[in-house]
């Protein structure tokens, strides 16, 4: 007994968004705002101009790595919260090539760049791999662990060794040839103009690396190696598929996506290194890829819609005295319908379908 | 307490024990039971066989309150009854033994019995009261059991005598057994047949759930036959035979005898020698296995679950460490680090069908063409360079679904949709194609229809006679007599001893299975059990 | 119109029309939020005060976290506020990528020069203040022991630190100071908890008056001071009140007149940019004696101290600047 795939994959999440929305409503109203106008401040601010376009996608594209982070993982059963700590450590990493060299044009520079926040944030997701796939530590805990650990080192190098003479706990400005091109000069070569925003090229990167991890997913070895790894661990042994290795090269690539997050956040943006820079992005990746179905598609999609909130929340802010935890709590139960509570209207709707659709007599193999 | 309380059945001797009309109950599209009638006389047994996924299984839960019916009602004793929940089915006087016992392990016999039936908040006076009618019921019953003993110190079938005191203890009329035998000896089997035929002198009415056709000849007043969630027939079992009963259950004639024609050996093909195997708490689950496998024969290995088969195919298949010597034409297999892994296993000729496909064999979420990779998903015919060729996948599963009849004929489809049978078409298929020097079977037909047992029986034959070397690991004895060539009994993780199935008998495979070697002297039920159970013991 | 820009929507009409119908200034209240007693409050009450004396409007919005100074700053600058405040150092990078953008909008900062055309870089002169206070917490020692409790790590607070130890000393030569910092991010500013920890140890060291330098995390020392019975001195806004006898007193620092002034000018013509120092001659700084704390003051204190702030503002008195070369000569 199982929906139709587009049920699954679109309404279902619809449905959920929805029910999100109208709870926060319900909240919105509760504290003496208009519902209404709340909801359309956030769309417009959100999606009603280039400007709230570019904080969206900017906001996106984060999410949009974090999400793909936590997918990967997923599919080999490894559920890996510490995206905000590999993501942070990526930051560093972006930092420290961004700063290493006056850097003569940023597409020299990018690449380097990428390559810098992908080792960090992978050599960051590599030892809870390996305390899990050798010692059997649960992966859920030391990530949550290291995210801690993470912040501290950042903290550390940032009143230390990479502080920028000054007082606030920050590096210097990277050099002028590692900035990014962004959305309003790109637009202005063809003519349209676009607001100012920090939407760069990593957002064009990000939907690669979406393309990428489909790939690496449904269409090489090692994706069906973790994918079965992921399904059966007894079965991927009994395949050949040494659990060490997949655990290894899974979390190496989880935590590599989480780090070139640093390339949007760090590189594209504020152009510093920053001590709160990933702005809990690692953990909305977790909700982005339980919405996204772990599919990169799915991410893709629900990074948008997270960016939107972002936006929307920020603007939100901005205009009303909705309070700022009000945003936050919007947010948050977006993330609960959408990923804890799945359940809840899978059920329904799934009755629903059963009761109008058409009825197959069938038997089914599990008694 | 329930157990003792006047529940007011009226002793109408005519009125059926259980009588079912219309149950009808729907999971999903899924059609699991639909309209079924059933009468039960009292003081008979009555079979209910039928294929994986025909509904049985279901038709008991909804008898024991588990499942809610969508339709139908359920008469006891003459009266409609409803059965909301357990409680009300234990109320009614029905009980069950499960397929997997539902005992606490480090609880003691007497405590596995009263629990749940106690009377009052202290514990000591529903003890003795249970110690006193224990003693009772087993001298009544041939249900000897230590009530002093732990479960965890029992043998599966104590265990499951266990499980028939606590029915009887909760002064259930109705017995309701899930294919009981599954994980008996023969010998043991036998014993439980005493039993109930003990309780069936004394009134006492039983379902019996089996998908094995002796058993239902052998016990059996009358069976009812399930396929497809409707039920077909309830005949007299003295009037029917297994030929007609196979025929109810399938929908078509099969033939029950595997027809094949006498081996002809040739060279050694696997060579074991001294294999030993720690399992991860360090308890030593095969000690010194020697064994050899030919050329186009086939080699049997009986035995009990769970007395080293399982490790002796994870070895050879490379899932599993080992100690020891193992040669494969002639040079030898790496049984620990990197040239261990199953991936070099089958490199070198070696195909395995595990015995679980569930847990190992298939990935349940995957499409059928997904599956027929697995294992073999790095050979080059379905990669193009880095990528993987899955329209080469594809064609390559079409053609395996074509030629193995697998059904519905769909390479999108996945695995879990496919029914038991046709799930292991397809493991069988992807290994089978592989064309290899050693075939490792575990289970082959576990879980299996009748009609897919018989095709994969034929397909194992056919591959030994081309030549190939398989090696055999199955608990049915029933199989393991009919597909082999030779047979070796295996018993606390050694190999007991090696018969050829021509001159040998279940009786003397089940002493064997049970560690008993001098098979021409009696032997009672009692030194069986007294052995299993120490082994049993030394294990845990 | 391109089809393209239709569906984006057009921005610059939105910040066009935002721009020249309200042209209100705008406040940008930094972390640890409006009501942090301090520093924050001090510039929220400017912004009260001035809409209570003119009637005006002005948008007000507070920042959640260090990488969203960015987008705050764009997004008040979009809506078309002018000028905007920003509070604290931790801004200055940010304001320094962010003003060039926004050529037709003002912007101020407190606590650090920023050096862009349309920027004013407000400056106070804490060290001469704290100096004062310094001086009243020599003479209302009795064990020959104060203290000072930092938020944040900076050089900011250490010139805080170097003025409270010349004054002091110049007061009683004798005297022990003992100074402590919260920590070295962003969150020593709001950790009271850590802040009222550092004052008992200061106290078991024998401080009997505590100068708290440390934004949200000075109400743990206040409220330190106060439980152990001996004297604390606020800071930025005048904390007198909070626990009346035992306050000393407050080193204002009157980043609420701050705040009135730039909209106040900005209201009247163009924001002068540059750098504006308010010290203790037009009353950026100074020390709070209200009815909480004016049975704590003698008049021999207020004479002693009123005779420096006279000569300091004369040039008689020299109070070293910790900032100027990152080192205190007193500690």
């Amino acid at each position: 007994m199982s929906l139709p795939k587009w049920a699954d994959v679109v309404l279902i999440p619809l449905i959920n968004l929805l029910l999100a929305l109208f709870v926060s409503g319900l909240v919105v109203l509760l504290i003496g705002e208009d519902p209404v106008n709340a909801m359309q401040i956030m769309v417009k601010g959100a999606v009603g101009s280039t400007y709230g376009w570019g904080y969206t996608l900017f906001y996106a594209t984060n999410f949009i790595f974090t999400g793909l982070a936590v997918a990967v993982a997923f599919h080999a059963k490894l559920f890996n919260i510490g995206g905000e700590g590999q993501a942070q450590l990526g930051s560093l990493g972006v930092a420290l090539v961004c700063l290493a060299l006056p850097w003569p044009h940023w597409a020299l520079a990018l690449p380097f760049a990428i390559v810098g926040g992908a080792l960090f944030g992978a050599a960051w997701a590599a030892i809870p791999a390996y305390l899990q796939a050798r010692r059997g530590s649960h992966i859920v805990i030391t990530t949550i662990m290291f995210n801690f650990i993470a912040s501290a080192l950042l903290v550390y190098l940032l009143v230390g060794a990479l502080k920028a003479p000054g007082m606030a706990p920050e590096s210097a400005r990277f050099p002028e040839g590692t900035f990014l091109p962004n959305a309003r000069d790109i637009f202005a070569l063809v003519g349209i103009k676009f607001a100012r925003s920090p939407l760069n090229v990593s957002f064009l990167l990000g939907l690669i690396a979406c393309f990428l991890v489909w790939l690496l997913l449904w269409r090489t070895r090692l994706g069906y190696e973790i994918r079965a790894y992921g399904h059966s661990e007894p079965a991927a042994r009994y395949a050949g598929i040494a659990p060490f290795r997949i655990i290894m090269i899974t979390m190496l690539i989880s935590g590599a996506l989480a780090g070139l997050m640093a390339v949007n956040a760090v590189m594209g943006e504020q152009q510093r290194l920053l001590q709160d820079n990933v702005l809990g992005a690692g953990f909305v990746g977790i909700a982005v890829a339980l919405m996204g179905r772990s599919h990169p598609v799915g991410v893709l999609i629900a990074a948008v819609l997270f960016g939107a909130l972002y936006q929307g929340g920020a603007e939100l802010e901005f205009e009303t005295s909705v309070p700022r935890e009000m945003v936050l709590v919007i947010q948050a139960l977006v993330i609960l319908f959408t990923g804890a509570l799945d359940n809840m209207v899978r059920g329904p709707v799934t009755g629903a379908f059963l009761h109008f659709g058409r009825r197959r007599p069938k038997i089914d193999p599990a008694e | 307490m329930t157990g003792h309380s006047e529940r007011g059945r009226p002793a109408a001797p005519d009125a059926p024990a259980i009588e079912l009309k219309g149950i009808s109950k729907a999971f999903g599209t899924v059609q699991a039971n639909k309209d079924i009638s059933i009468r039960v006389m009292p003081g008979t047994i009555h079979g209910i066989i039928g294929e994986n996924g025909a509904g049985k299984s279901t038709l008991m839960s909804i008898l024991y309150g588990f499942y809610k019916a969508d339709g139908g009602d359920i008469f006891i004793a003459g009266r409609k009854t409803a059965i909301p929940d357990s409680q009300a089915a234990i109320a009614a006087g029905i009980g069950m033994v499960f397929q997997h016992f539902k005992l606490v392990e480090n609880f003691t016999v007497l405590e596995n019995v009263v629990l749940g039936a106690e009377s009052g908040a202290r514990l000591t006076p529903s003890l003795s009261k249970a110690r006193k009618l224990l003693t009772e019921l087993a001298a009544e019953y041939e249900l000897n059991v230590d009530p002093d003993a732990l479960i965890q110190d029992l043998g599966v079938g104590m265990q499951q005598r266990v499980e028939i005191l606590k029915a009887l203890y909760r002064q259930a009329d109705i017995l309701i057994l899930d294919e009981p035998t599954g994980v008996l000896t023969p010998a043991e089997a036998d014993h439980l047949f005493r039993i109930l035929e003990g309780l069936r002198a004394q009134g006492k009415t039983i379902i019996l759930i089996t998908h094995k056709l002796r058993e239902i000849m052998e016990i059996t007043d009358t069976v009812s036959v399930m396929r497809r969630g409707e039920m077909t027939a309830t005949v007299k079992t003295a009037e029917t035979s297994p030929e007609a009963l196979a025929e109810l259950m399938v929908g078509r004639k099969v033939l029950l005898r595997v027809d094949k024609a006498p081996a002809a050996p040739k060279q050694i093909v696997l060579d074991v020698e001294n294999l030993r195997v720690k399992d991860d708490k360090g308890v030593e689950r095969l000690k010194s296995v020697s064994l050899n496998v030919r050329a186009g024969e086939i080699l049997g290995i009986a035995g009990v679950a769970g007395n080293g088969q399982s490790e002796l195919l994870d070895v050879l298949g490379g899932s599993r460490e080992a100690t020891g010597r193992v040669t494969l034409n002639g040079t030898d297999l790496d049984l620990t680090g990197k040239l261990s892994d199953a991936r070099t296993r089958r490199a070198r000729g070696i195909a395995h069908v595990p015995e679980d496909r569930h847990r190992e064999g298939l990935i349940l979420d995957f499409h059928a063409w997904e599956n027929v990779a697995f294992g073999y998903h790095h050979d080059p015919k379905y990669n193009r360079g880095w990528l993987m060729d899955n329209d080469a996948l594809r064609r390559d599963t079409e053609e395996k679904i074509a030629k193995f009849d697998v059904r519905p004929a769909d390479c999108w489809q996945t695995a879990k949709n496919f029914s038991g049978g046709n799930q292991q078409k397809i493991v069988i298929a992807r290994e089978l194609e592989r064309n290899p020097d050693l075939l490792l079977v575990g289970q082959p037909t576990r879980g299996v229809d009748i009609g897919a047992i018989e095709f994969i029986h034929q397909q194992i034959v056919a591959l030994r006679d081309a030549g190939k070397a398989i090696l055999l690991v199955s608990v049915e004895l029933d199989e393991i007599m009919s597909l082999s060539d030779r047979i070796a009994v295996m018993f606390d993780g050694r190999i007991m001893g090696e018969r050829l199935p021509s001159e040998t008998t279940e009786r003397e495979l089940g002493l064997l299975m049970a560690g008993i070697t001098d098979t021409d002297t009696p032997h009672t039920v009692q030194e069986v059990e007294a052995n299993l159970a120490e082994r049993h013991g030394k294990v845990q | 119109m391109t089809l393209m820009q239709k569906l984006l929507g057009a921005t610059t009409a939105l910040a066009l029309s935002a721009g020249a119908a309200l042209a209100e200034p705008g406040l940008i209240i930094d972390l640890g939020g409006k009501f942090d007693k301090s520093f924050n409050e001090s510039a929220y009450n400017g912004a009260q005060r001035w809409v209570k004396d003119t009637g005006g409007d002005y948008i007000e919005t507070e920042l959640s976290s260090e990488a969203q100074r960015e987008q705050t700053m764009r997004r008040m600058a979009e809506r078309g506020a002018n000028p905007i405040i920003v509070l604290g150092f931790a801004n200055a990078s940010t304001l320094e990528k962010v003003a060039p953008d926004y050529p037709d909008t003002k912007f101020a900062i407190v606590d650090m020069v920023v050096d862009q055309p349309n920027v004013q870089s407000i400056v106070f002169a804490e060290h001469e203040g704290s100096y004062l206070v310094g001086m009243l917490a020599a003479m209302a020692s009795k064990t020959g022991t104060v203290s000072f409790v930092g938020g944040m790590d900076v050089p900011l607070i250490r010139k805080f630190a170097c003025g409270y130890a010349q004054g002091a000393k110049a007061a009683n030569p004798d005297i022990t100071v003992i100074q402590n910092m919260t920590g070295t991010t962003p969150a020593a500013w709001n950790d009271p908890v850590k802040g009222a920890e550092l004052t008992k140890a200061q106290i078991s060291q024998g401080s009997d008056v505590v100068f708290a330098a440390a934004g949200g995390t000075g109400v743990g020392v206040l409220q330190a001071a106060a439980d152990e019975g001996v004297y604390s001195i606020g800071v930025d806004s005048n904390q007198n009140y909070m626990h009346p006898g035992s306050v000393l007193t407050s080193m204002t620092k009157r980043v609420d007149n701050a705040v009135y002034t730039v909209f106040n000018t900005a209201a009247d013509g163009e924001l002068p940019t540059g750098i504006n120092a308010l010290g203790l001659e037009n009353n950026g700084v100074g020390y709070a004696v209200d009815e909480n704390n004016k049975d704590l003051i003698t008049p021999e204190m207020t004479a002693a101290v009123e005779e420096a702030k006279e000569k300091i503002i004369a040039g008689e008195i020299e109070v070293h600047d910790y900032t100027t070369d990152d080192s205190c000569p007193v500690m």
